[in-house]
């Protein structure tokens, strides 16, 4: 036997010797190892609109003046309370006294005029500019007032300003927070090994330090599914906010090591019709489509089970949401029978562009089953997300159906934009939205939102399917992670071990 | 000896030139707005404007062109969109990974497929020949996720000898570092040591039927001497040049691999930044590929021109 025989024996010893070291499992109890499935680009919220960005960023590192909690609600941050004028239009703001930045500089009302001019500046890179846009002026009569007036009244103001995208910096940190962010949260940034790990450590400075009882937070970022199962069962990893696959979901139910969410979040799975197009410009054939779908059973086919159907574009965690899934119920009789009315006794054929996300390619697929059985032939078109897919359906619509999850929070004011990927037109929604910006009583806020619901849910400008849970799984002696997701964050301030 | 010499080097420039024009090309019609995908669902189209400008994304292509490959000459490879750091340090960074992980992939290889390739040759129509070329057969059939998948399973979970998927970085030493890497470099280096057999196994039966050995037998040498000594040092060369075909094998397998074990490779910088349209890490990794398969392209025609005197008269 060639002498080279032996080095299969010898590799398999030096496994043996190698796994002897103590590896992995080696947090020590004051350190939170979370695994989230992209990484951020950057960790500025202020300049992109990537989710990851608010996952890592979001309370931990970044405040803004009203913060959002793990229910929805706004409530108090860098600012602690707030005055507004009768006619709606002046805000008063009350800074928080001793914050500092993670610099030790001190936070001022100057720092908050300079974020929120630079966030609606012509010339801002703000993904979200359109939250500023009813910002008139920004006042600071001294170092802990801010007065913030408004061209009209704007009902969802104090939320907007809770976004990731109106946080406070400072005005010398800003140019470099993409890479070594300064705010003045209960974590600061200790280290971003790129494609692997962001580090934060805690803050001693927090005016809360005392309620914080992480020392460390580790983020990792794992695309892979499996990978992330694997790292999570192994130990290396405590906590994964996001699981990706629904298939992998139900082993972690039934290990006790872990505890399990299924929690609710923004992203609304819609197939979006293009209106501008026949014979989708036609209510009637929108309707009967939507009635085709059986959605409960296209979330058992598409997600395992998990994943709550939907009537509108509004999710069932937001204040104000109304359960509009028996408007157009499933009915395929009915739905032919429409179809027939409307012109097209023998259907039709459609192209779906499909991004390559798994919910949207099972949905698909269930989709173009169930759109059989009423005549409608409906083709199936890959398309890459995002690059491909902003292209042709987003910017030039190019497209008759296409689908996927639309995660911004309380973004039904969509539906009411001149130019919107939809190229949906309808004057009695537009009416109800502009109704629902210039609202600040909240009763009355949440009354119109239900009817901006039922406007969507009857018209049918695209086939709400169903709502992308949030499919949490953590080691079971952690507490405080947050079990829905109202805004994108991993906001992990409230964490601790037990 | 000089002509010759200067012709291959000149091929190799020109391709390089081509290849950096057709990628810059095929980047520019790719579909994708960097801006846009940064900015989502909600952008709105001055903003769009401001950020084009911001990344330098509206000039004129020839001017983007000449400025990118002058940039490169420099030493300066851009700064990365996504990450607003210098694209080279990224490189350099993820090098530092992927450079180890594919040379253990290759030794790895090597180490398994040369035995296995040489035994096969030696029992040449017997059970061992068969049990090692039905290996051989599944190797190449199974591709090489699916063997980390299970590596994973079975020695990170099942058994947890290794870490499944974090790198600790060279600064906590070598041997950690190689622990974390010798899993994934298995699943890079099997389906390539199943190719890799096969090659060997060939190699050797041919040397074997040569004069030479028939020769060396007569000497009254054993087997396993003639073996090793004549005819797998003979069989080397074809072994040697499939090795350096393997290369981008490798890379393509490494972008895999690296997802799966969740390591900060090259490879996953790659698909990265083509699913963020960080364009610009694309075209200098893209760039520093193919650079990099054209000079060992170069080197193995050096080494030829250098080892057979007959070529050098030709060209």
């Amino acid at each position: 036997m060639p002498r080279s025989f032996h080095l299969v024996p010898a590799l398999a010893l030096a496994g043996v010797i190698a796994s002897t070291l103590a590896f992995g499992q080696a947090a020590g109890p004051g350190t939170l190892t979370l695994a989230m499935p992209i990484e951020p680009p950057n960790l500025d919220p202020t300049t992109g609109a990537a989710a990851a960005i608010r996952e890592v960023t979001y309370r931990n590192i970044y405040e803004g003046l009203t913060r959002i909690d793990r229910s929805g609600a706004v409530q108090p941050a860098l600012a602690k309370s707030w005055t507004l004028s009768d006619d709606g239009l002046t805000y008063r703001f009350t800074l928080e006294s001793d914050v500092t930045f993670h610099d030790g500089s001190p936070l001022t009302s100057a720092d908050v005029k300079f974020s929120l001019d630079r966030a609606r500046a012509p010339d801002s890179t703000n993904a979200q500019k359109q939250l500023f846009e009813p910002i008139a002026e920004v006042a600071t009569p001294d170092a802990q007032t801010v007065v913030i007036t408004l061209k009209r009244p704007t009902g969802l103001f104090l939320w907007n300003l809770g976004w990731g995208d109106a946080v406070i910096f400072s005005e010398k940190s800003a140019a470099t927070n993409k890479t070594n962010p300064i705010g003045t949260g209960a974590f600061k940034f200790a280290a971003w090994t790129r494609g692997d790990r962001v580090v934060l450590e805690k803050n001693p400075a927090y005016r809360a330090a005392a309620q914080v009882k992480l020392d460390k937070v580790i983020f990792r970022f794992i695309g892979d599914a499996q990978a992330q199962a694997a790292a999570l069962k192994a130990g290396e990893v405590d906590a994964m906010p996001n699981l990706g696959a629904p298939e992998l979901f139900e082993d972690f139910q039934k290990d006790p090591r872990f505890k399990t969410v299924a929690g609710s979040t923004e992203g609304e799975i819609v197939a979006g019709f293009n209106n501008a197009r026949k014979p989708l410009d036609d209510a009637r054939v929108r309707r009967a489509l939507t009635q085709a779908v059986d959605r409960k059973a296209l979330v058992d086919a598409a997600y395992n089970g998990i994943g709550q159907p939907i009537g509108s574009h509004f999710s069932p965690g937001q204040p104000g949401y109304i359960d509009l899934t028996s408007v157009l119920p499933y009915d395929p009789k009915a739905a032919k029978a429409a179809l027939a009315t409307a012109g097209y006794p023998n259907g039709f054929s459609l192209t779906l562009r499909v991004p390559q996300m798994t919910y949207a390619r099972r949905s698909a697929e269930v989709m173009a089953a169930m759109f059989q059985d009423i005549g409608v032939t409906l083709t199936l078109e890959p398309i890459e997300f995002p690059g491909q897919w902003l292209d042709q359906v987003f910017k030039r619509t190019d497209y008759d159906m296409t689908i996927v999850a639309h995660t911004e929070p309380l973004d039904i004011g969509i539906y009411a934009r001149d130019a919107y990927y939809f190229n949906y037109q309808n004057a009695a929604m537009k009416a109800i939205m502009a109704e629902v910006n210039a609202t600040a009583d909240t009763p009355q806020r949440l009354a119109l939102l239900g009817k901006a619901q039922k406007q969507l849910a009857e018209d049918a400008p695209a086939l709400f399917l169903f709502l992308l849970p949030k499919l949490g799984v953590w080691n079971a002696k952690l507490k405080g992670l947050w079990d829905n997701q109202p805004i994108p964050a991993n906001d992990v301030v409230e964490v601790s071990w037990h | 000896m000089l002509r010759p010499l200067l012709s291959r080097l000149g091929t190799a420039l020109a391709t390089l030139i081509l290849g950096s024009l057709v990628l810059f090309t095929l980047l520019e019609v790719l579909p994708g707005d960097p801006a846009a995908v940064m900015l989502g669902l909600e952008a709105q189209p001055d903003t769009l404007a401001a950020v084009r400008r911001e990344l330098g994304l509206d000039g004129p292509a020839a001017a983007r062109y000449l400025g990118w490959i002058w940039g490169m000459l420099h030493g300066d490879f851009g700064l990365s969109y996504t990450y607003r750091v210098p694209v080279a340090e990224l490189i350099a960074d993820r090098l530092s990974l992927t450079l180890p992980l594919a040379l253990l992939a290759i030794a790895l290889s090597t180490l398994i497929a040369l035995p296995l390739g040489t035994l096969a040759a030696a029992k040449h129509g017997r059970a061992a020949d068969t049990g090692v070329m039905i290996f051989a057969q599944l190797g190449v059939a199974v591709p090489n996720f699916w063997i980390g998948l299970l590596l994973i399973l079975g020695f990170a979970l099942t058994w947890p000898l290794f870490p499944v998927g974090s790198f600790p970085g060279w600064g906590q030493g070598l041997l950690p570092g190689l622990h974390a890497l010798l899993l994934p470099a298995l699943a890079l280096a099997l389906p390539q040591a199943a190719i890799l057999t096969r090659v060997a196994r060939a190699a050797v039966l041919e040397v074997l039927s040569e004069d030479y050995i028939r020769t060396a037998r007569a000497k009254g040498l054993s087997d396993q001497r003639v073996l090793v000594r004549h005819a797998l040092r003979a069989a080397l060369v074809p072994i040697v040049t499939i090795l350096g075909l393997q290369f981008s094998f490798l890379v393509a397998g490494a972008i895999l691999v690296e997802n799966i074990f969740a390591l900060p490779g090259l490879g996953r910088l790659l698909y990265q930044a083509m699913n963020q349209r960080d364009l610009i890490v694309v075209k200098d990794v893209a760039m520093l590929l193919a650079a990099v398969v054209i000079t060992v392209n170069l080197l193995v025609d050096l080494a030829y021109l250098w080892l057979d005197p007959r070529l050098r008269r030709a060209g």
